[in-house]
């Protein structure tokens, strides 16, 4: 008599972890199926080179939602999330501009470059902080559908009209600008230092396929600023053990209360009987039974491979196709012999440098000049990157004296001109390193060993289409009740008894667990 | 990174015994220099201190339309000032809330200085647009000593080989300290006679020499912030994010105030055209302000009662307290908050300055304040005592 489960969970990425956990501790009796030999997904560590933990794709926790930290204890389930302070942006005329862990010495810094943006950026930093509390109750929301007229709904937009209205005219303003304009127009709003827009504008880029001049960036800014916005409880920061250990924590608490989780267990199909799911089948052909079948994976996976698209209504269908993935960015990840020494700075501040992030986003240009390189196809001859040296946080990571680097690149398109071979995966990943040691002579004769991931890399292991970080891009036409079709934000499905939970869904992106969390409400609601 | 240290560090560094320092806009200040802040208090009522005021942020604002742009930004009159004089004043934005509190000396017709608790340098170009004037950030360029007490006067006078009693309150001189240009001006923290004088920073530390070593026949006494919080509590001088919020800094509506709430209609002016936050003050003047921030005094013995309930003696705080700290009416409801208080050493009393409603704001109102005794929160008798609690004769003499 095989096993009966009331919850399927497909994929053990850290938001079908968190669905998993949260309907395992409503009772209900759960099985996680995770296609790789580990759970995670995007959110692993892995030990590449001996001695040497990567993460090998998310490598910081920006935006992991304090209720779920909470609610599943997942400190008691092994997460330690550590200070990633700061952040140095070499620059090409041999300065830097450095935000530090404290207020007084960022100020000072930033009045070297512009004695107005030093104090700018407290009032930009005080905005922003408004924004995201303005924002963030959307992200714990469902999100209404405005052309539905049930009550749910109607209530649900009433509330919303009433939060925005409540705003005052001042920020309802600027969260139109945020909504609609590019990241570097919103910062010439407030700045004038240009290494300083570059280093800003970065984080609205990031994970999209849109320069910092691209209309509609200004809002990933602000999605980012959210992670910040939780900083006092420290929620930011670098997962003890890299972002593997954060995916364990969760799948320690899904096992607490009672989740099955099996690895190595792929997902061909979701089996159906008329228009409700009943369960699903392995790559190998087993056949598990459950009432309930939950899809963390992207929406062009969930609707378009575990599902039939004659099984779904054709426009909804033409809807999931057209959801933009994208995929923009890779990584670099490299064992190191030693700490690479920044020209801007030899002495590393004491340490402070690697213990915070570095940003090479030298100007506004540079970073546009990235992008214009993917436009046409290429990846970045020179590309953005945020590098940070997890070692230097968690000593655990490499061996006594040795050290992790771990360099996001933007952009390598998906889409490469020619296709991604073997060649183009190196020539990549000599464009970062030789942009690297161009800002910190002498690193290259650090490198041990080089792992290089391109958006190819990124979906052929963790199966994010296109390589896309967020499971689908976060531009504004993908957001909120759009995210991933209009109609269909809400994690249900057209199929009965099928849901979704992944970052493809509201609110989407990072390592938030929103989604999972906001699925598994909405499946236990339903189940009343 | 940019040193965090003041000019005069060389000098105060080997004085501090405890090493305690804390931070003042980016710098650090001596808390105290020895161990305990006692005897630098008495100082400041019975001799000389001096202190290190540098941290202050300091503007030059220069120009044919200097005098109209300080204007337009603060609250007091400055196109009326006369050369030599200091004004005291707030500023706010456009919806009459304060941002911040400093000091304008006129230091001819088209210079100004301007001192600020925080950075405004941006706050003054977003208001000079139009203008003919100049801004200059001289806050590290300016090293500044305050030195206070009764004794001020007679040390400065034999440093500066000059008679500086037709230096009246709040004027300022040109002057020399051996040989050092420096700018005296009869201003201070404390509440009592004293002097601030500004210095180009490299000529910090000689300076800093020349008016210690002539004070130390007079008592002079090095004194850090420790003390200082509590001469300006008897002083009844508000501190910004102590006793009030900036409204730059102000999450919601309630955390802001009017300089009318701060007890500074005074420094209001009724007969400007223009200035910002002008239509907001004087429609609150009309309508009286909502609160006031006024004195209280605790009184002994509701105190003395509450610690004898638990057989103790009364307990008092060693230092000048900085929190929020409810204040109730007679019939419980609460009125109000104070906000700093500390007990005086020189008026033997328990004193705090306190936000009441206006309605609870009279002198002489008896209301209670929560003070926590034995670990159980309580209500000591506390009656409303018009600000300063102490102002001396010699202050303006």
């Amino acid at each position: 008599m095989p096993k009966r489960y009331d919850v399927i969970v497909i994929g053990g990425g850290h938001n079908g972890l968190v669905t998993a956990a949260y309907l395992a501790r409503a009772g209900k009796k759960v099985l996680v199926l995770e296609r790789r030999p580990r759970v995670g997904g995007a959110a692993v560590t892995e030990e590449i080179f001996p001695g040497f933990k990567f993460s090998m794709f998310s490598y910081v926790v920006s935006l992991l939602r304090p209720e779920i930290i909470r609610d599943l204890d997942l400190p008691r389930h092994g997460l330690h999330i550590l200070p990633l302070e700061s952040t140095v942006t070499p620059m090409e005329n041999g300065d830097y501009l450095a935000a530090w862990a404290d207020h007084d010495d960022t100020r000072r810094e930033l009045y070297r470059h512009s004695p107005r943006d030093a104090e700018a950026y407290d009032e930009y930093g005080h905005l922003m902080h408004f924004m995201a509390q303005a924002v963030k109750p959307i992200l714990g929301m469902v999100p209404p559908d405005p052309t539905s007229f049930a009550p749910g709904d109607l209530a649900a937009l009433f509330r919303l009209g009433k939060h925005f209205r409540g705003l005052g005219a001042e920020r309802l303003h600027a969260l139109v600008k945020l909504m609609t304009m590019s990241s570097a127009d919103f910062l010439d709003e407030w700045f004038e230092t240009d290494v300083l827009k570059a280093t800003k504008s970065a984080s609205g880029i990031i994970g999209t396929f849109l320069g910092p001049r691209s209309p509609g960036t200004a809002y990933v800014l602000l999605h980012h600023y959210m992670g910040e916005l939780d900083g006092v409880f420290r929620a930011w920061g670098f997962a003890k053990g890299g972002t593997g250990a954060l995916s364990e924590s969760i799948a320690s608490a899904a096992r607490a209360f009672g989740a099955e989780i099996r690895c190595d267990a792929g997902v061909a199909k979701v089996l159906l009987r008329g228009r409700r799911a009943t369960g699903v089948v392995l790559e190998n052909g087993d056949e598990i039974a459950a009432s309930i079948v939950v899809s963390s994976l992207d929406p062009r996976r969930t609707f378009l491979q575990l599902l039939e698209p004659s099984h779904l209504p054709p426009d909804f269908v033409a809807d999931i196709k057209r959801f933009k993935f994208r995929g923009s960015s890779g990584k670099v990840n490299l064992a190191l012999d030693g700490l690479p020494t920044f020209t801007c700075m030899p002495d590393g501040a004491g340490g402070k440098l690697h213990r915070g992030a570095v940003s090479i986003s030298p100007s506004l240009d540079y970073v546009e000049r990235a992008y214009d390189d993917a436009k046409y196809g290429e990846f970045s001859r020179r590309p953005y990157m945020d590098i940070v040296f997890p070692s230097m946080i968690d000593p655990g990571m490499a061996p006594p004296g040795k050290h992790v680097m771990s360099i996001f690149v933007q952009y390598a398109p998906y889409h490469l001109n020619g296709g991604w071979t073997d060649a183009q995966r190196e020539a990549f990943g000599d464009a970062v390193v030789n942009t690297v040691e161009s800002f910190a002579p002498g690193f290259k004769s650090k490198i041990l060993h080089r792992q290089v991931i391109t958006p190819v890399d990124i979906e052929r292991i963790t199966g994010l289409s296109e390589g896309n970080i967020f499971a689908g891009e976060l531009a504004l036409q993908q957001l909120f009740f759009l995210r991933p079709a209009p109609g269909w934000a809400k994690f249900a499905t057209p199929i009965r008894g099928f849901y979704q939970c992944g970052s493809g869904t509201h609110p989407g992106g990072g390592i938030m667990g929103a989604s999972g969390r906001l699925a598994a409400m909405r499946i236990l609601k339903d189940g009343k | 990174m940019s040193l965090r240290t003041t000019p005069f560090h060389a000098r105060t560094g080997p004085l501090s015994e405890g090493q305690a320092w804390r931070r003042w806009a980016g710098y650090v200040v001596a808390s105290s220099y020895e161990l305990s802040h006692d005897r630098e208090y008495h100082a400041i009522r019975n001799s000389a201190a001096l202190f290190d005021v540098s941290p202050l942020y300091k503007y030059l604002v220069t120009g044919r339309d200097a005098a109209r742009l300080l204007d337009h930004v603060v609250t007091r009159n400055v196109g009326k000032a006369k050369v030599g004089q200091v004004l005291y004043t707030p500023w706010c934005d456009a919806d009459g809330k304060q941002i911040d509190d400093g000091t304008i000396s006129v230091l001819d017709e088209r210079t100004f200085r301007m001192t600020a608790a925080d950075p405004n340098l941006r706050w003054l170009h977003l208001n000079s647009s139009g203008l003919e004037v100049a801004l200059e950030d001289v806050s590290e360029r300016t090293a500044a000593l305050s030195l206070q007490g009764p004794n001020s006067r007679a040390i400065l006078q034999l440093a500066a080989e000059r008679d500086l009693s037709g230096l009246k309150y709040f004027r300022l001189t040109p002057a020399k300290i051996r040989g050092i240009p420096v700018t005296i001006s009869r201003t201070g923290y404390t509440g009592d006679l004293g002097y601030e004088i500004w210095v180009e920073a490299a000529q910090a530390v000689p300076l800093w020499d020349a008016v210690f070593e002539t004070g130390t026949a007079y008592g002079i006494t090095p004194a850090g912030m420790l003390a200082l919080d509590v001469a300006r509590i008897e002083a009844g001088l508000l501190l910004i994010e102590v006793d009030y919020f900036s409204s730059r800094h102000a999450f919601i509506e309630a955390q802001k105030s009017s300089p009318l709430e701060l007890g500074l209609g005074w420094t209001v002016a009724t007969d400007k055209e223009r200035y910002n936050g002008k239509d907001a003050l004087d429609a609150e003047r009309l309508r009286g302000p909502t609160w006031q921030f006024t004195g209280l005094t605790v009184d002994w013995d509701s105190l003395e009662q509450l610690y004898a309930q638990v057989g103790l003696p009364p307990r008092l705080p060693t230092q000048a307290w900085r929190m929020s700290v409810p204040i109730y009416d007679p019939g419980g409801r609460q009125v109000g908050y104070a906000t700093s208080g500390g007990w005086s050493p020189l008026l033997k009393k328990y004193l705090a300055l306190a936000h009441l409603e206006s309605s609870s704001a009279a002198p002489g109102t008896q209301l209670r304040m929560e003070v926590t005794v034995e670990h159980r929160r309580k209500q000591a008798t506390a009656h409303v005592t018009p600000l300063p609690f102490f102002n001396p004769e010699r202050k303006r003499a």
